[in-house]
């Protein structure tokens, strides 16, 4: 090409009216002190906060204010955005980038999800760590875009052939969608494995006064590395905790990654015995960490004789419902599992044990009451009360509380 | 201690209410009251129903959604059919008249304002009737703080657009005024 044609096109663009940028915007709401912000910001600034540093994904409402913020921010601190062209590709690119040596997120909602179940076996298998954030909206497929549901719950579990581990978090505010996003990312680097976040279309658009703690208070957990030579390395190598150090690539150290069943070089493998070490690794590094990866609130539970069992936004309505009864003199207590998975079948069994009622509200057509349902077996006068809802519409707290009187 | 004050904001895609709603909230922030702020639309941007709901509390706010609400705005027909009987009985009803021509059921406390006719008349554009007909909701609940509106609605809307807000927010209070507010 010609040098002086290309000199003459440049041209001085002058810069248009002072207008303050949407990072300014953005930078105003990191200042940590009380602002309004929406469950879906909140993911995208904790997932900064959690050092988060590769975004790959394909926007998609509800949770497209996730893709669109980290848009902006990844950028601005040297990490990198990708806009993939579908959701197969975005959960394949935050596998790569994670083996590289990122923090790295995606954000979808059902449908997405759905595509991304292949891959998400894939990080499992391969012991890659990384984030699913699943802003859930009515189903089956396209169903209703702006519209609330629980209906991904079993599918965060069981959504991806083959027998897997899962780990899956669901906040209830707009503050917990900060706090169990670098939760996620904490427990992703920590197991090695691909962490679900649920949120669903309310808790992704709902607006609350927030404000993000100082920095020095964010707890973050990073990967643990190889202490050994390159040549001592196996990829898949586990401590007391069935916890294995995971090294870079680019770092000097070598080995293989497949999809296929392999050994803990990393190389494909038929023997029975290696194949059952691997299974049992990918099981055990959940099961026995349950007391690192559950967690749940219990709310007025002490002296409880009804207890609603209620995740996400609907958790919100059973604690107006537990306020509303408790005026009434109706001893009602809520839990509620901050971990979907691992499942919290210890709390589950002792408040089975405590209460004589369970109300189980959910939006979808019984995929929580399942779980309360397979640990009732050895309590068959407890009584369980259903309230299932799928037409996009909330529960609201009055109906919890009309269901439950109804039910008693 | 004052129990959950419960607003829905209602009318139809692109009337601004779900940024309406947005800056109440962010009143309230400034008010450093509690609050939370949910919406509901179609998936389409321009026609169809929406809605923003805003609860403002002293004390935490467990349920997002109004259901019973303290004050409704309709600025359309439909969402005044479809909202009016959830107000409570000593409810603040609000209605467009431009829009709203038959109202079933008249609430004790009834403001009935043209607001779309009077953001063409007086600002040339039916854009800012979101603005205006908020401000007027502002003054005549007492809800959130005038000048925490004033301030909300600089932090919300883009820099070029803040003055002309700020016209219909006073075109709002004044009309409010007029009702003895």
């Amino acid at each position: 090409m010609n040098k002086k044609t290309t000199k003459a096109k440049t041209t001085k663009i002058e810069p248009a009216e002072k207008q303050p940028t949407k990072l300014e915007e953005l930078q105003e709401k990191r200042e940590r002190k009380m602002v309004l912000m929406q469950g879906n910001e909140a993911v995208a600034f904790g997932a900064l906060d959690a050092g988060c540093n590769f975004f790959a994904g394909y926007p998609i409402t509800p949770s497209t204010e996730i893709a669109e913020i980290l848009a902006l921010e990844l950028p601005k601190r040297g990490g990198v955005f990708v806009q993939m062209e579908d959701e197969i590709a975005s959960i394949s690119a935050i596998t790569g980038a994670s083996l590289a040596g990122a923090k790295a997120l995606t954000a979808t909602s059902g449908p997405g999800f759905s595509l991304m179940q292949e891959g998400i076996g894939y990080a499992k298998i391969t012991e890659t760590p990384c984030v699913v954030v699943n802003v859930q909206r009515v189903g089956p497929s396209t169903g209703m875009p702006t519209s609330c549901a629980q209906g991904d719950m079993q599918q965060a579990r069981w959504g991806s052939h083959g027998d897997s581990p899962a780990i899956v978090l669901y906040p209830d505010s707009v503050k917990e969608c900060y706090e169990l996003t670098i939760r996620a990312i904490n427990l992703s680097e920590k197991y090695r494995t691909c962490v679900i976040l649920l949120l669903d279309e309310v808790l992704g658009h709902m607006r609350e006064a927030v404000r993000l703690p100082d920095m020095a208070n964010v707890r973050v957990i990073s990967r643990i590395k190889p202490t050994v030579p390159p040549h001592w390395y196996k990829h898949y190598d586990e401590n007391q905790k069935y916890l294995s150090p995971l090294a870079s690539f680019g770092e000097g150290y070598r080995y293989n990654v497949t999809g296929l069943t392999h050994d803990q070089l990393g190389f494909p493998t038929n023997k029975a015995t290696e194949a059952a070490d691997m299974m049992e690794r990918l099981r055990k590094k959940i099961t026995y960490n349950i007391r690192d990866l559950v967690q749940i609130e219990s709310y007025k539970m002490e002296d409880a004789k009804i207890a609603i069992f209620a995740a996400g936004i609907v958790a919100r309505a059973a604690k107006a419902a537990v306020s509303m009864a408790r005026q009434e003199g109706i001893p009602v207590g809520l839990l509620r599992p901050l971990t979907i998975w691992p499942f919290p079948d210890d709390a589950v069994r002792k408040m089975l044990r405590d209460v004589d009622v369970v109300v189980v509200p959910e939006l979808n057509q019984g995929q929580l009451v399942r779980e309360i349902q397979r640990l009732v077996k050895d309590r068959s006068d407890s009584k369980l009360i259903k309230i299932q809802r799928v037409n996009g519409k909330l529960i609201s707290p009055t109906e919890i509380l009309r269901k439950m009187k109804e039910g008693m | 201690m004052m129990k959950n004050y419960e607003i829905r904001l209602s009318g139809s895609g692109g009337q601004g209410l779900i940024l309406a709603g947005i800056i109440l909230a962010r009143a309230a922030v400034i008010d450093k009251r509690r609050v939370t702020q949910t919406q509901s639309y179609g998936p389409e941007s321009r026609g169809g129903s929406s809605r923003a709901d805003v609860i403002i509390s002293d004390q935490e706010i467990y349920f997002p959604e109004a259901t019973n609400f303290d004050c409704l705005l309709a600025l359309t027909q439909e969402a005044c059919d479809k909202y009016l009987f959830d107000l409570r009985d000593t409810g603040v009803l609000i209605i467009d008249t431009t829009y709203v021509k038959n109202l079933a059921l008249a609430a004790e406390n009834t403001y009935e304002v043209p607001f779309t006719d009077i953001a063409i008349e007086k600002l040339g554009s039916p854009i800012s009737t979101n603005i205006l007909s908020l401000a007027f909701l502002v003054k005549i609940t007492g809800i959130v703080k005038e000048a925490s509106l004033k301030q909300s609605i600089a932090e919300s809307v883009k820099p070029a657009f803040v003055e002309i807000n700020h016209k219909a927010m006073q075109i709002g209070f004044d009309l409010a005024a007029k009702y003895g507010k």
